[in-house]
């Protein structure tokens, strides 16, 4: 049976982590709060980008000329990955299912034949998959979103993502991020940014149908190609931007939950170790008041 | 028709304005346009400068935006820009020295960062013309 003062100084030792892990439960939510209206706040600028880009790519529809980051450069070989984690852990399967898809498409694409090439935003997956992936990883740009994310530090990537793409280094583009749906849920969403896929467009549908009967009737000034090079590469910015955005709100999110059960399990384990630790009291007092009586019985 | 058109002012970070107005006038990157009710529907480019809001035939309010694009159809007027802050809050002082950093990093700024350099050069510029 184990003894009194090691089940003591467990019971403490499991108090003290629980304090730990309330509070980050705690720091998590208000976090989580202030990630949650920047993105929401951030929404109004990338649906009216959307509207904007919706009618200008429809104007320009079916043109050779459209840029390369609209169209793409007709080439499929060089794969781009953008995976968005945190630079911490403890926030439960928040860094890993980034890291598990992230890992999948590269699988996958090298077995299509493809190249891959991977830039990590967030110290997390890359600490996981600097090994498997070393040839293939490009850079890991830490620090992101550490007051809340900032669009220069988005704009940054983009830039970077941009100047990449001028350079031929790679075709397509695929961001990876966790998508934010509530605290207690997160979903992977791997993105197609160059060239910007239908599916971006896609949940805009409504939107599209409503310029449907204006759109060929808007001015344009400069001409649309000018306009179109020109907000092309600041919709990639605000997509990252957004991608950091609802990943941060989801790490706070999963972290809020995980720390939530990890007090959970903490308070239960205290329970019970202290229903032990009084049980085995309770067997010391009656051992000793036997041990008495019947060195009194035997006299 | 009404006689106010919807505008919008709208940052990465957030919706900056929403309300209705007499008259806008936003510095287009071909020259300024002024946008009352009915305007024709018009995509531009915005270079960095003032917004003006008009009201009852004056000046109302002045917003300085580094750029950004403009969308308008004849019941609104949307505004992307990528920085703004209104015309009285800016710090001339701290304009002028983004102005100097941003000229000296443009004169210093190899083949491949000029253009950049350049942007921010102007954004500068445009904001110490406008600070008053």
């Amino acid at each position: 049976m184990a003894n009194l003062k090691d089940l003591k100084v467990r019971i403490t030792s499991v108090q003290s982590t629980k304090k730990i892990t309330s509070a980050m439960k705690m720091v998590a939510a208000a976090k989580l709060r202030r990630a949650q209206e920047s993105a929401e706040a951030a929404r109004p600028f990338a649906e009216r980008m959307e509207r904007m880009l919706g009618s200008l790519a429809a104007s320009l529809g079916g043109v050779d000329g459209a840029p390369e980051l609209l169209a793409g450069n007709g080439k499929d070989q060089t794969h781009l990955l953008v995976a968005f984690t945190a630079d911490r852990g403890l926030c439960g399967g928040f860094n890993g299912s980034i890291v598990r898809q992230t890992r999948k498409m590269a699988h996958k694409l090298k077995a299509d034949g493809k190249a891959v090439k991977i830039l990590f935003v967030g110290r997390k997956a890359h600490d996981v998959m600097k090994r498997e992936f070393a040839n293939e990883t490009i850079d890991v740009v830490i620090g992101i979103g550490k007051k809340g994310v900032e669009f220069h530090e988005a704009a940054g990537v983009a830039d970077r993502i941009t100047t990449m793409f001028e350079a031929r280094e790679f075709d397509v583009c695929t961001i990876v991020f966790n998508r934010f749906q509530s605290a207690m849920t997160q979903i992977v969403t791997p993105q197609q940014l160059i060239p910007f896929s239908p599916a971006v467009v896609g949940d805009e549908d409504e939107e599209a149908a409503a310029v449907e009967g204006p759109k060929s009737v808007y001015i344009f000034e400069p001409d649309e190609e000018e306009i179109l090079a020109d907000l092309l590469p600041r919709n990639l910015g605000m997509q990252i931007f957004q991608a950091m955005l609802e990943s941060s709100a989801s790490e706070h999110g999963a972290r809020m939950s995980a720390m939530d059960s990890a007090s959970r399990n903490a308070g239960d384990m205290i329970d019970s170790l202290t229903m032990t630790y009084n049980r085995t009291r309770q067997a010391v007092i009656t051992k000793e008041l036997i041990e008495i009586i019947s060195g009194a019985e035997a006299l | 028709m009404a006689d106010t058109v919807e505008f919008e002012l709208v940052s990465p970070a957030k919706l900056l304005r929403s309300e209705p107005v007499e008259m806008v006038v936003v510095p287009g990157a071909e020259g300024d346009l002024g946008v009352l009710p009915g305007h024709s529907p018009l995509i531009a480019t915005v270079r960095p400068g003032v917004i003006d809001i008009h009201e009852g035939g004056s000046v109302k309010e002045r917003i300085f935006i580094a750029g950004g694009f403009c969308e308008i159809s004849p019941e609104r007027c949307t505004v992307l820009a990528e920085e703004a802050i209104e015309v009285s809050a800016i710090d001339k002082a701290a304009a002028q020295k983004r102005l100097e950093d941003a000229t000296s990093a443009w004169q210093n700024a190899d083949d491949a960062n000029k253009a950049k350099a350049d942007t921010e050069r102007r954004i500068a510029e445009a904001m110490v013309a406008a600070a008053v």
